[in-house]
């Protein structure tokens, strides 16, 4: 457990991250609703774009700066903010304050990052949710996020969530904290060792001969199953909330 | 890219780390301590260094500092002189890579063998060293078998490890009983007593620090510690991160040059105190914990971009993860920052390093040095184009993602076009070798959640 976490709040903000909301919209609304479903009222602010990561991480830390600026006014109530990425997670959470270091807002970016749940911990240690699985019998793995394990200190909090669906098997990958080779620009800016980091990560998928490759990371997950796609795998990608979703959503 | 020797080794080597350090919680107290201990050391360096030199002094040893490379080069070759030394050996020492003294040395009529084996066998063989620990570790058996068989005793059946270890340990000896000089790195020195301590696994060291008449130690001033006390912890995981054993084979701790009634050891011990760039890094107080390195390669060996692509593809004396934050700051942003670039960011390096070195926030923060850095000139025109369009770039995404309703109509015109856009695009091509292009979703969530009516605020 990374911190102390807070009683079941009324309300929650959903920061659904770029990636999320232009990628993986139907895991964002996913995660939504696993959290209406414990009665809590979810708020998504329509103005909400991008955790600044980006950019951040190619070191144009002003122009992150920008984005950072306007993200945070997009929640100005003091209820915790629920991401369902844990790179952006560790952004928000880690990078921040020294982002704003001598700022005139540093108490304010402080004060957001510390509210700052990644959505597996959230549903794992806040709302302690209880799982009924509906769906067939499947084999899924799941691919940890470098930043979500090392930035944000996250546990196995996604793999026990999966773990309470009765009919999914959970086959662990070899390597499971290894870098899928995402990084960012990185995949663009070093194609080749990028690329023969997630060939690895997939063969490792494939060895597990599972139905489903589960991530909490919109970067890596747009990575892997791109690279799974590429070579016409039947494996298919997805993030943990819409699999929990859809295996639960008649219950 | 694809070299299995190194896929294998550093399958193994990895696990033997792990081996080592079982227990995660007695591993955690063990890095705090030694983390702790190069933290507070580092943070006193200059007043150490002051500590430090009259007690090596007193104790016999001569100290010389260096500026740069140069002048290191330089005070070694006036030892050698006065020496009237033609003969060097050598134990293994990063800083003497540094200096590229070998080169320089042979350069003005002086031979420095290395006698550390897999030096040795780079050297042979005219490579550079692929690793901090194990320069050799990109050739397999057969290759040193090969090398052995052309370039150092043809007459010789050199097939098993035992066999060329043998064959080499003829060569050196004889060396060793020639030169008259030795020449040695310094894992750690000891501020309060003068020590110089030097940690090794093949006897070489001691060979080169005790034989030849004249000893020089070759030291990056950030080596020194306070209290001999200090050094168990960082020898603990200095050995353990480094090659996965408990203790070293040989830990030398050379306290002065021979004495009256002792039958070995030197005449004159020299030690050479070498900066180069050193302090600069010790002005910014992020930048400082590059100091903290304890060169045990660990970072290396866990090193998913280094694992793949070995140690020569850095083309930097240091390869790997601190080789990408200390050769930006040993050459200059200008020349070496795209080293930065070379990295997922993923922390594999932060989480296995024993003195806990944030090398990721280091990269973040070189990375940010090299985006403000004005210093074009020496660029060809292609690194120049591409910096300026990643400038440009980075200026458009700061437009399009503060202003919320730019935003949202860039999002719905992706989500309905991306699928149509060539993945010849110059920056979907890198993309689309390995992977298909992202497909974006049929509406972007902002969407999905006004149509399911989820609260705005
Ligand atoms: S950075 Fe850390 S892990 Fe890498 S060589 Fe230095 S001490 Fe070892």
């Amino acid at each position: 457990m990374r911190r102390n976490y807070p009683e079941k709040p009324d309300k929650v903000y959903f920061m659904g991250t770029c990636l999320a909301d232009m990628l993986y919209a139907e895991a964002g609304l996913a995660g939504i609703r696993l959290m209406e479903r414990e009665g809590v009222k979810v708020i998504y602010p329509r103005d909400q774009t991008c955790c600044g990561q980006p950019a951040f991480n190619s070191g144009f830390q002003e122009e992150a700066l920008e984005v950072v600026l306007h993200l945070i006014h997009c929640f100005p109530k003091a209820y915790p903010i629920v991401v369902p990425s844990g790179s952006c997670g560790a952004m928000m959470v880690r990078h921040y304050p020294e982002l704003f270091e001598g700022h005139p807002l540093e108490q304010k970016a402080i004060e957001f990052s510390s509210r700052i749940f990644e959505l597996s911990e959230f549903l794992h240690h806040v709302l302690k949710i209880s799982l009924k699985d509906q769906g067939v019998p499947v084999k899924v793995t799941w691919h940890t996020s470098c930043h979500a394990k090392r930035e944000l200190g996250l546990g196995d909090e996604a793999k026990q969530l999966v773990k309470q669906l009765e009919n999914v098997e959970l086959k662990e990958l070899e390597r499971e904290d290894e870098c899928c080779g995402f990084g960012g620009t990185f995949s663009v800016k070093q194609p080749m060792i990028s690329g023969e980091m997630v060939l690895d990560k997939c063969s490792d998928v494939l060895k597990t001969g599972s139905d489903y490759l589960l991530s909490g990371d919109c970067g890596c997950l747009m990575n892997i199953q791109g690279s799974l796609e590429k070579q016409q795998s039947r494996v298919q990608s997805m993030h943990f909330a819409s699999f929990l979703w859809e295996r639960t959503r008649g219950s | 890219m694809d070299n299995p020797c190194l896929k294998r080794v550093f399958t193994k080597l990895p696990e033997k780390r792990w081996v080592m350090f079982l227990d995660s919680g007695e591993l955690e107290t063990l890095r705090n301590l030694a983390g702790g201990i190069r933290r507070d050391t580092v943070s006193r360096l200059p007043d150490l260094l002051e500590e430090l030199e009259p007690n090596c002094q007193q104790n016999g040893i001569q100290v010389h500092w260096a500026q740069t490379t140069e002048e290191a080069n330089s005070i070694v070759l006036n030892i050698a002189r006065k020496a009237d030394a033609k003969l060097a050996v050598k134990g293994k020492s990063m800083v003497s890579e540094e200096m590229e003294l070998n080169h320089f040395l042979a350069e003005n009529g002086i031979e420095a063998l290395e006698s550390d084996l897999g030096e040795y066998i780079i050297q042979v063989d005219h490579e550079l060293p692929s690793h901090i620990i194990m320069p050799a570790i990109h050739k397999n058996r057969e290759e040193i078998s090969e090398v052995f068989q052309k370039k150092v005793a043809p007459a010789k059946k050199s097939d098993t490890a035992e066999e060329m270890t043998e064959t080499a340990r003829q060569v050196l000896r004889d060396k060793f009983r020639r030169a008259e000089l030795g020449i040695s790195g310094v894992n750690f020195a000891v501020a309060e007593t003068g020590t110089l301590c030097l940690v090794e696994n093949e006897g070489n060291g001691r060979f080169c620090t005790t034989m030849p008449r004249v000893h020089v130690a070759l030291m990056g001033i950030e080596k020194v510690v306070g209290k001999l006390e200090d050094l168990p912890p960082l020898l603990t995981v200095l050995t353990r991160s480094a090659t996965g054993q408990p203790i070293t084979t040989y830990f030398n701790m050379i306290s002065s040059p021979r004495q009256d009634g002792e039958k070995d050891g030197p005449e004159e011990v020299h030690l050479v105190l070498l900066d180069n760039g050193r302090s600069r890094m010790y002005e910014d107080e992020l930048l400082r914990d590059t100091l903290l390195c304890i060169r045990c390669g660990a970072c290396m060996n866990h090193c998913p971009v280094y694992t793949r692509i070995g140690g020569h593809a850095y083309q930097s004396v240091y390869p790997g993860p601190i080789g990408k934050i200390l050769t930006p700051q040993l050459e200059g942003i200008d020349t070496a920052g795209y080293l930065a670039d070379a990295s997922s960011l993923c922390g594999a390096c932060v989480e296995a390093c024993p003195v806990k070195i944030p090398i990721t926030d280091i990269l973040l923060k070189l990375r940010h040095k090299k985006a403000q850095s004005k210093k074009e000139h020496h660029w060809t025109e292609l690194e120049g184009a591409k910096n300026l369009f990643e400038k440009i770039t980075w200026k458009g995404w700061k437009f399009a993602f503060s202003q919320p309703w730019f935003y949202r109509m860039q999002a719905s015109i992706l989500s309905r076009t991306a699928q149509f856009l060539p993945d010849q695009l110059p920056m979907l091509r890198s993309w689309s070798r390995f992977r298909m292009v992202p497909r974006f979703s049929e509406k972007p969530l902002h969407q999905l959640v006004e149509e399911a009516g989820i609260a705005e605020e």
